[in-house]
């Protein structure tokens, strides 16, 4: 009996199994045991990523009927008009368009409608010619720099047989430093610590690389202190950036290179190859999947800079003193952080849009030029 | 350019300095190439034959010893200026270049005088792809040509800059059976057009019987005989020479003399003047065999393969090294297929004997 009775119990449980297979199948998920696998990085990656971007999406093109905002009178420049007499500024008349907040969606009481006002805002920002200026050079001067130089450190630690583990690990610290620490020390180097308020031409000689340009015989530079120049700012990130970016890309030409087959390099001595030509026809050719791989790489991280500025100028993003409005440096990912920061999540989002189709363009750029380039 | 090897050695450290050993690659090794011959070394694997030919084109440096290129000491030379042409065997072509320029890359290296204007380079890219057969495929890249085009290519390849001494390291192991028979022949042809001195390293003792003018026979980095191809074959200078030239295999058998006769599995089976009593390894070529009813060997018959020309005899003999002894024998002697055993004469000079510990060849007058 009871033997039976288990014989059963069995049964049922096949005809159920046997039954949720022939449902799956129906509904075309008879693979649902790789469903299965696959469901906590679908329910990750659904929360962390596919949500936030369609969110993202949404609220760029979300914007509300504000009739109580004034709008001004501008000049030719941009500046708001004001009354000569009363010194208030001219309006013109009250109701706009405005974009996306998350406090009134909160709040619940604004009919939100699908506009275009939060490109429009973006674009029509002041200080978008700026963000977009900075953006862009320290992208472009900082891919190339660092990219040489990554192939020129792993040519030479390949070449060489004795301390190649020592220095590549040192050459690897940067990538696993805090950008914040390093740019602190950057910082000092570039003096910004001790500046004398009072005597702004002794303070600039204080740092590492202006004792060096004295030993050398030439004038210190005030690279980041009060008073100092765009170019010279700039100079300070491109060698910031470039640095903080060589680790990655070293490891990558480095593993490259190891795996080229030697005998390329035989056939090349045997054929009395000059060293200069053997670089450029044999190991620049070979290497060109990893460098157009660094090289997009390095681009989409060149116009997500963000960090390496806060690191070296704080939050302010520019050198003491150099102005109210746009930060000096500001970045596309500074901008929409502040825009974060001000209830603006509307403008926050068309700016990551903007940045995207940008980053998007520039890597079809470079996927183009590389298919011509690149020997696989 | 004949080539003169001056107790060449090389040495590799272990690779753990204080529990390993070192291995010695290449022991002593004296050696002339005579100017325009095509020699070839060869061994089983690890003998030292790749090494000894990367010593001469210069890419490893040898532990002790000379190398001269005719009257010039090139021990010291970098490979870059000694002139030698390499076929590496996985050919080493560049995959990003086309096959023309893959030759014209040595010549675009020349510098100074040697320097030739673009026209005389592409000229003689030409001449040395017509030379391997591959002018047609000057436009493509390496990975759209079959294993014997690639093989060609790196030919040209180091053809092209006329080097005076060119090296081919396993040439042909990377193509098929088919191929490599063409393939050989071409390197034969290619060799004797243009004469330059040729040295190929290989493990396949019928390719290297087949084309070399010279075989050298290497084991364990010791060169056990040098001379042309059949007299190598006839007259083995030890057991393992006899072993490693010739298919099928020679038969090995222990044996021992007595008093003037050979003696294998107790029966005496031939006459040996000359030579003490002793225990021997008796090798007996395959092509050593006749078939005779009255025959003073016998073997138990296992199977009797028919080939058309002639026919191969497997049997089994108690004092055989060797699974089975084959035997190959001209299609002419009927054989008894259903017989148990089968005796045989011996063709006296098909026969060697070697000592049973040193296994270098005891001789013996042949009648």
């Amino acid at each position: 009996m009871t033997n039976q009775s288990v014989a059963k119990k069995k049964h049922i449980w096949d005809k159920v199994s046997e039954k949720f297979d022939i449902f799956c199948r129906k509904i075309k998920l008879d693979k649902w045991k790789a469903w299965l696998y696959l469901l906590p990085t679908i329910v990750l990656l659904a929360i962390f990523t596919f949500c936030p971007i369609i969110n993202t999406v949404s609220m760029a093109f979300t914007v509300y009927w504000d009739p109580e905002a004034p709008v001004y009178e501008y000049d030719e420049s941009g500046n708001i008009l004001t009354d000569d007499e009363t010194g208030k500024k001219v309006v013109l008349g009250y109701g706009e368009y405005k974009g996306y907040n998350i406090a009134l969606d909160i709040a619940g009481e604004t009919d939100f409608e699908f506009g275009f006002n939060n490109f429009i805002s973006v674009l029509k920002y002041n200080g978008f010619i700026q963000i977009m200026k900075n953006t862009v050079i320290l992208c472009i001067m900082t891919v190339p720099i660092s990219t040489l130089l990554a192939l020129l450190i792993a040519v030479c630690l390949n070449a060489i047989k004795p301390l190649r583990r020592l220095l590549q690990t040192i050459f690897f610290m940067p990538y696993v430093t805090n950008s914040i620490a390093i740019g602190m020390v950057f910082a000092a180097m570039f003096n910004i610590v001790g500046v004398n308020e009072h005597n702004l031409d002794a303070s600039r000689s204080l740092g590492i690389i202006n004792s060096v340009l004295g030993v050398l015989g030439m004038d210190p530079v005030n690279w980041i202190n009060q008073g100092s120049s765009y170019w010279a700012n700039i100079a300070v990130m491109v060698i910031y950036i470039a640095w903080n970016a060589l680790p990655f890309k070293i490891l990558i030409l480095l593993g490259g290179l190891q795996s080229v087959n030697k005998q390329y390099y035989d056939a090349a001595k045997i054929d009395s190859t000059p060293p200069w030509r053997v670089f450029t026809r044999i190991t620049v050719p070979l290497l060109s999947p990893m460098i157009a791989y660094v090289v997009i790489t390095g681009f989409i991280g060149g116009f997500k800079e963000y960090t390496s500025i806060i690191g070296i100028f704080g939050e302010g993003m520019q050198p003491p003193g150099a102005g109210a409005g746009t930060p000096r440096l500001q970045t596309m990912v500074g901008y929409i952080y502040d825009a974060l920061g001000t209830n603006s999540q509307g403008t926050a989002s068309a700016a990551a849009i903007i940045l995207f189709l940008l980053i998007f363009a520039v890597t079809l750029i470079n996927l183009y030029v590389s298919k011509k380039k690149t020997h696989y | 350019m004949k080539i003169v090897l001056q107790n060449l050695t090389k040495i590799f450290p272990p690779r753990d300095k204080k529990r390993g050993k070192e291995t010695i690659a290449v022991n002593n090794f004296t050696f002339t190439i005579p100017d325009g011959k095509l020699v070839g070394l060869l061994g089983p694997s690890g003998c030292g034959k790749s090494t000894t030919l990367y010593m001469i084109s210069g890419l490893q440096a040898p532990s002790g010893g000379k190398i001269f290129f005719g009257e010039d000491d090139v021990t010291e030379l970098s490979p870059e200026n000694r002139g030698v042409g390499l076929v590496f065997q996985n050919y080493a072509l560049y995959p990003h270049m086309t096959v023309k320029q893959n030759i014209l890359f040595p010549l675009q290296n020349l510098r100074g005088e040697d320097r030739l204007t673009k026209e005389q380079m592409i000229e003689r890219a030409y001449d040395a792809a017509k030379l391997v057969q591959i002018d047609e495929l000057m436009e493509r890249k390496p990975s759209e040509l079959s294993g014997g085009q690639q093989q060609r290519v790196a030919i040209a390849r180091a053809l092209v800059k006329m080097p005076k001494v060119l090296l081919l390291d396993e040439p042909l192991s990377n193509l098929d059976a088919r191929l490599r028979l063409q393939t050989r022949e071409e390197i034969k042809r290619i060799q004797k057009e243009t004469g330059i001195t040729t040295i190929f390293v290989t493990h396949d003792q019928e390719e290297a019987m087949s084309i070399s003018d010279i075989i050298v026979v290497m084991k364990l980095g010791v060169v056990q005989q040098v001379g042309a191809p059949q007299d190598v074959y006839d007259d083995p200078i030890n057991l393992f020479v006899a072993k490693f030239l010739g298919t099928p295999p020679i038969n090995v058998f222990k044996g021992s003399v007595k008093s003037g006769k050979l003696v294998i599995n107790g029966a005496e089976v031939m006459d040996v003047p000359g030579i003490d009593d002793r225990e021997v390894f008796v090798g007996i070529r395959p092509e050593g065999f006749i078939p005779a009813a009255d025959g003073s060997f016998e073997c138990n018959l296992s199977n009797v393969e028919v080939m058309g020309r002639d026919v191969s005899v497997v049997s089994t003999n108690e004092a055989s090294l060797n699974p089975f002894v084959r035997s190959i024998i001209d299609a002419d002697y009927k054989i008894d297929k259903s017989a148990t055993t089968i005796r045989f004469a011996l063709k006296p000079h098909k026969v060697f004997l070697f000592d049973e510990k040193t296994e270098e060849r005891i001789k013996f007058e042949v009648n």
